[in-house]
This record gives structure tokens, C-alpha cells and sequence, in this order.
């Protein structure tokens, strides 16, 4: 069973398609989308669409932050964002905002365990930024693998002979084994909002029978999704976001 | 699980012969492969040793060599053809490699400075192609070397090694002190598992064990005896056999450093200088003959013992940079214009190197014998002229001495001598220039950049004269005149 992992779409059509035509050319037997489909980006509707048509196709859903922000604004989002949501919620349809509100904060399916933040408790939102974090996210999950997002980087935590999280940064393209003897913790990137200086969309394949991870980093048209944002009338450093990858 | 096989048994089709080697890192067998799938060459079947009295490590090791020995491409290390799930039936089959084991060399030490240099610079070789291909092996040590009767070396065991693109399973792994007593870098005792230099640090241990016969920092028993090599100055090489020549004394000494940036910046590098003794700038590296004295090493064991850790920073040097830099500077036209292009490119492509290795050479014909002339005396005239030249050439480039070397080499093909003398020394880049515009008439495929550009072992940058529209005009007009003298039977090629 091959799973491709999405998480922090974030509105951005053409980065989900992108992912979506490069993960199924690579043979995908399964979706697992991670969480907060809306937020920053022009799109929440049209990604929120393709995201139940998946769903209806069999794929993992996880409810992340800011969908749960369409239908109680609270929690700490900055005024871009805040903008961002307001926009969400004018152009979605209430079928949509109650498949978001409907939506788990966390999947078992052993040996996996999905969630949009830390296993540990996923609705604070906690970040996994440290290998301490990630040990209470392996320790709640409680799964050889465990699948989150939030963070907008690609990193897979892996478990020492100690017991202790390592971090390690993958390379796109390269296949990682990952055996069930240890533990390990994919965060599995941005698809349409990566923030490390480099605009391409992320996501993550996991083969589950040959034990292997790999991370990709997906090129896409940023500056169609961009100038949706400019057009939108939202503000213009969403776009630049998009356009630098930052 | 299981992990002990018997001669006798099957796995997956592999039928186990004879028990070959016990060692720290698992058991080797013989194994003949299933009659469906054979095999161009002999096989071992390498199992981990797990449970009560094995290394509590095994598994791990076996992890790590499992997922990176099968990434390895070329003659520097065994090929993989199966391996088994560690949660099934852990096991490896390689390739089995013939040889002489290093170990069965240094037994033999101290063995003469020229046998040490071409020994060492097989091992180089091998130790530059690991690295290439990302990956740090952090264990190297005689018994890990196989030297083919081709003179080629074999790295084995790469279960301490790592790979820069997959996860470092032993890092941060406090319970094991990293390579073997008598090999590791100071910085692996600091658990620092990042940097390929470290790799040059157990060669240089190693090449001092061949030249003397000694090991510069004993083989301690205990992880405090170890650590002395944060701060002890070893013996020089020529303190303990006066015959040791000072250029290997500037080599190995240069390995061992023990801070990282002042060893080499690449195991290329110390190949080079094996291949090319009369190339090395000496340093007072070389000059030592006596030991430390006890007062400066009761200096450097109480600013260590203050210090507690030594400073390690950030090492982030790739293993493949652009570090062997060859230009071909054509030495029998010196007033060509082409030369000026040829400085400036070559400069512009040093300041970004932050350390590189210049190899500056001419292929110039070579000498015909004259009525009554001695080969000898005409050949080394013709070179020490050309290299002169060579060293007018490279002295506006004001490089340090230690970073250039000068090579003359006569040659009838002087594109293929560019090409062997590039893959022997492991070049990274080669300059070269491009034909001038009167050459350009003739077919490019026949010139010796294009032969040298569709050929090299790595990247050609070619560099051509920024002309006008007159020039190429010129040259066009050459190209008629050409053509119509090929027409009546001259061969405007040659």
C-alpha cells in the first residue's frame, strides 16, 4: 500500500494539483490529506472541493487549525490570516464548512497514526519543533509511524537506540527506509505554503510494505496562485509568501 | 529471531558453505547463490551477530550497512546482490573480494616510502569514490581494506559509515565510542559524525603505521587513553625511522592533524600528493625529527583539560566540491591571446573555491630524436624550458606554493594525456581553451577541447577569447580558403 501524505494546503489549487498528478504518477493507492486545506491562499473552496471528492475516494481527512477557525474564529492567527479566513468563509458553500467541521483531529490506522499537529494532543496545536516534541508525539501516537504536519518544513524524527528523537532534513527524490523496529516521525510539508525560501509545493509518499519514505519538493505555476491571492484582494504579503517561499 | 546460519543451510536460495571470519561487526560465510540466479563473482554472506554477548550495536550496524552498501557504485567497495529484513532473517550477500587484506600488509611495516605512497594512494583512491558518493565511513583501519592484485583498494564494513542524505542512525548514540582505538579522530571521540575529514584523519594513522611500522597514538585500551589524542602531539614519522623521506612525513603529518581545518580538505588531495612527491611544498611538518617536548605537551593537556571540549566548527564542507582544479595552457604558443582569457577564467574560478588544489599543465609534442642526440638530455631540456614557462605562466595568479603544481608532459595525443592525467588525480574541473578563431575553420569535433570536453570524468569549462564580428569574418574567410585547398587535395585537417 502506497499512501501519499499532504498536509498545509492552505487554499492553493494549483500546488494540491500539482502534488496530486505527481504523487498519482508515482503509482498512489491511497490519500492521507493532514489538515488546514483553507487559510492564506485566493482557493478555499475550490481545494476544499477536491478535498471531498478524495474523501469520498476513501482518503484520510484531518481537521487542521485554521479549518477549525472557519467555524469558531478564535485561537491566534495573525491579521493576514485573519483576512485570509474571512475570505474563506464568504466563498464556501455550508456544505463545505460542515465537511470541515466534521472532520477528526486524529486517524489510527496501525501501524500509522495521522494528525495535523502533535499526536500528544492535537487540539492545542502544539508544534513538533524539537526532538523532546516529537518524543510526546511518538509516545502519544503510540504507532511505529506517525504522520503530521503544522510545521511547514519536511523533517522525519527517528528514534535512537536510546530512546531519545533525532532529527534528520531528507533530500527530495531519495527513498528512506524506515523499519519498524524504531520509531519515526514524518512531518510532511507545506504543499501550499513552504516557507523555506524555496516555492515548490511539499509532500511525502510512504510505502508502507517496502517500509519507505520519500519526501519530494514538487515545482508548480506559484505565480498563478499568487496573483489569485493579489486579485482576491487580500493582502499583497500572502502573495509574496507564495512567490518566495517564505 | 534468528540470526546464526550453518553451513549446510538455505536462505532465500543461498546455500551456505564455510564460516569465513568471525569479527566485531557479525559473521561472514561462503555462500553460493541459487542455480536460477548466478553469479560473475564469488560470494559472502555477511549475518549480524545478535543477542546475549554480541555488541549491543549489531543491529544498528547492520541497519546502517544494509541501507548504504547497496548506494555504493564502483570498484571501491563489495556489490550487494540480496539481503534479508531484520525482522525476518537478518543477512547481506556480497560480493566476495580477492586480495591481499591491508591488515597482512602492515604486518610487513615499515615498508619502503615508495611502496607506503603507491599503497596509500590506492587507498586514497578508494577513500575519494566513498566520499564522492556522499558517504562517510568514520571505520577505517587495515582490516577494512582489501588491496586487489590490480593495486586497486576495497573498503569494507560500513557499519559505522554514514550517508549524507539518509538519517544517521548512530548519532547521538552515547554508548559507543565511534571506529577503532587506534584509527579514530578526535572528533568522532566528541561524537561529531559529519565530517569526511574525519576519514583522512584513520588514513593518515594508517600510512604512519606503514612508514614505521608504529601507531602514532598506541592503541589505548580505554576511552580516556583515546581522548589523548585531543591534545597530544604523536611523534613525527622521521623520530622513529630516520629513512622516512620529508615529503611523506608532510603527508602524514598533514592527516593527522589534530584540528580539521588544518588537515587535507580532501582524500583527492592526498592522493595527488602521494602520486607527485616532488610536488609537495614542504612545511615544518616535514623539517620535525624530534618528538614534542614535555612542556609544550603539558601546555596542550592543560588547555584541553580546560577547555574540556575542543571547538569543533560547523564543517558543511562538501566532499565534492569543485577541489582539483586542471588547466591546460598550451605553453608552446605563449603569444597567444587566448592566454590572457585563460588567467583571467582561471582566476574568477579560484576565488570561489574557498581551498582547491591548481594542477597547471602542458602536453607539448613530443621530442623527436636528433642526428647523434641523446633521448635524455633533449627531453629534459624541452621540459625544463616548458616548465619555466609554465611558471611564468601561473605567477600573476599569485597562488601559495603549496596549492599549485606544474606539470610537462610530452605526448603525441595531447587530448587523451589531458583526459588520463584528469581521472588519475581526481580533477573536479578542467579549464581549458578553446580553438583559436584561424583553428576554427577546422571541424571542432577534430580539436582537442571538444575530444577532452566529450570525454572528461567531470566538468570542462572552455574558455574562448570574447571576439568581434571582424574576427569571426576572418575566420569564415579562412574556412573558404580551407575549403577550396581541400578541393585540391590538401588535407585541411591536419
Amino acid at each position: 500500500m502506497r499512501f501519499a501524505l499532504l498536509s498545509d494546503i492552505h487554499a492553493n489549487i494549483e500546488a494540491f494539483d500539482a502534488c496530486l498528478a505527481h504523487a498519482r504518477a508515482r503509482g498512489v493507492d491511497r490519500l492521507a490529506l493532514l489538515g488546514d486545506f483553507v487559510g492564506y491562499g485566493a482557493d478555499a473552496a475550490a481545494v476544499v472541493n477536491t478535498v471531498m471528492r478524495c474523501a469520498d475516494d476513501g482518503a484520510i481527512v484531518i481537521k487542521g487549525n485554521h479549518d477549525e477557525a472557519i467555524e469558531r474564529s478564535g485561537g491566534y492567527f495573525n491579521d493576514q490570516a485573519h483576512a485570509a479566513l474571512d475570505w474563506a468563509r464568504k466563498t464556501m458553500t455550508d456544505e463545505q464548512k460542515r465537511f470541515l467541521a466534521a472532520l477528526p483531529l486524529r486517524v489510527d490506522e496501525a501501524p500509522m497514526c495521522f494528525v495535523h499537529a502533535s499526536a500528544a494532543s492535537p487540539h492545542r496545536w502544539d508544534y513538533v519543533d524539537s526532538p523532546g516534541a516529537a518524543l510526546r508525539c511518538v509516545q502519544a501516537a503510540d504507532a511505529p509511524y506517525t504522520f503530521c504536519g503544522h510545521l511547514h518544513d519536511q523533517i522525519l524524527y527517528f528514534e535512537t537506540t536510546q530512546r531519545r528523537m533525532s532529527a534528520f532534513t531528507p533530500t527530495s527524490g531519495t527513498p528512506i527506509p524506515v523499519h519498524r523496529a524504531r520509531r519515526w516521525l514524518a512531518i510532511v510539508g507545506s504543499a501550499g505554503q513552504p516557507r523555506d525560501r524555496n516555492p515548490a509545493a511539499a509532500y511525502t509518499l510512504f510505502d508502507a510494505a517496502k517500509g519507505e519514505v520519500t519526501f519530494y519538493r514538487v515545482p508548480y505555476d506559484h505565480h498563478a496562485a499568487a496573483g489569485k491571492i493579489r486579485a482576491a484582494g487580500l493582502p499583497g504579503a500572502l502573495a509574496y509568501r507564495i512567490e518566495a517561499g517564505v | 529471531m534468528s540470526t546464526q546460519v550453518h553451513p549446510g543451510d538455505k536462505v532465500d536460495g543461498f546455500t551456505v558453505e564455510s564460516r569465513l571470519h568471525v569479527g566485531g561487526n557479525g559473521y561472514i560465510y561462503h555462500v553460493t547463490p541459487p542455480p536460477e540466479r548466478p553469479s560473475p563473482f564469488p560470494l559472502v554472506m555477511k549475518v549480524p551477530g545478535i543477542g546475549a554477548g554480541e555488541p549491543p550495536l549489531g543491529i544498528v550496524s547492520f541497519e546502517t550497512e544494509r541501507t548504504i552498501l547497496p548506494l555504493l557504485h564502483g570498484p571501491h567497495a563489495p556489490r550487494v546482490v540480496g539481503s534479508g529484513d531484520l525482522s525476518v532473517r537478518a543477512y547481506l550477500v556480497m560480493e566476495r573480494i580477492e586480495g591481499e587484506s591491508l591488515a597482512a600488509i602492515a604486518l610487513r611495516a615499515p615498508l619502503p616510502a615508495e611502496e607506503v605512497a603507491r599503497v596509500g594512494a590506492a587507498l586514497a583512491d578508494a577513500v575519494h569514490h566513498i566520499h564522492q558518493q556522499e558517504v562517510i565511513h568514520f571505520d577505517l583501519k587495515p582490516e577494512n581494506f582489501i588491496v586487489r592484485a590490480s593495486g586497486e583498494a576495497v573498503l569494507l564494513d560500513f557499519g559505522f559509515a554514514r550517508h549524507k542524505r539518509y538519517p544517521d542512525l548512530l548519532a547521538e548514540d552515547t554508548t559507543f565510542a565511534a571506529g577503532s582505538a587506534a584509527y579514530v579522530s578526535p572528533e568522532q571521540l566528541q561524537s561529531n559524525r559529519s565530517d569526511p575529514r574525519s576519514d583522512l584523519f584513520a588514513l593518515g594513522v594508517i600510512l604512519f603505521q606503514l612508514a614505521t611500522g608504529e601507531l602514532p597514538f598506541g592503541e589505548p585500551a580505554t576511552y580516556g587513553g583515546m581522548r589523548d589524542r585531543l591534545w597530544r602531539i604523536p611523534p613525527p614519522p622521521r623520530s622513529l625511522r630516520a629513512d622516512v623521506p620529508p615529503w611523506l612525513q608532510e603527508i602524514i603529518l598533514h592527516c593527522i592533524e589534530q584540528d580539521v581545518d588544518r588537515r587535507y580538505i580532501s582524500a583527492a588531495h592526498v592522493a595527488f600528493d602521494l602520486r607527485h612527491p616532488d610536488q609537495i611544498a614542504l612545511t615544518n611538518r616535514a623539517a620535525l625529527v624530534a618528538g614534542a617536548g614535555f612542556g609544550r605537551q603539558v601546555r596542550r593537556w592543560w588547555h584541553a583539560f580546560r577547555s574540556s571540549t575542543v571547538a569543533i566548527r560547523s564543517p558543511a564542507l562538501p566532499a565534492d566540491g569543485a577541489t582539483v582544479i586542471m588547466v591546460a595552457v598550451d605553453t608552446e604558443h605563449l603569444e597567444d591571446e587566448r592566454h590572457l582569457s585563460l588567467q583571467r577564467t582561471t582566476r574568477a574560478i579560484l576565488s570561489l573555491s574557498a581551498e582547491f588544489r591548481l594542477m597547471v599543465v602542458s602536453a607539448i609534442h613530443a621530442a623527436p630524436l636528433g642526428e647523434g642526440e641523446q633521448l635524455d638530455d633533449t627531453a629534459s631540456g624541452k621540459q625544463r624550458e616548458h616548465r619555466n614557462r609554465l611558471r611564468r605562466w601561473v605567477e600573476p595568479l599569485r597562488l601559495p606554493p603549496s596549492h599549485v603544481s606544474l606539470h610537462v608532459i610530452e605526448s603525441y595525443k595531447p587530448a587523451e594525456t589531458l583526459l588520463d592525467l584528469a581521472r588519475l588525480n581526481h580533477v573536479d574541473l578542467i579549464v581549458l581553451g578553446a580553438p583559436a578563431p584561424s583553428q576554427r575553420a577546422l571541424a571542432w569535433w577534430r580539436s582537442a577541447a571538444s575530444t577532452v570536453t566529450a570525454n572528461a570524468p567531470c566538468s570542462v569549462h572552455v574558455v574562448r577569447v570574447h571576439d568581434d564580428r571582424a574576427r569571426i569574418d576572418d575566420a569564415l574567410a579562412g574556412a573558404a580558403s580551407l575549403d577550396e585547398r581541400a578541393g585540391t587535395g590538401t588535407d585541411a585537417g591536419s
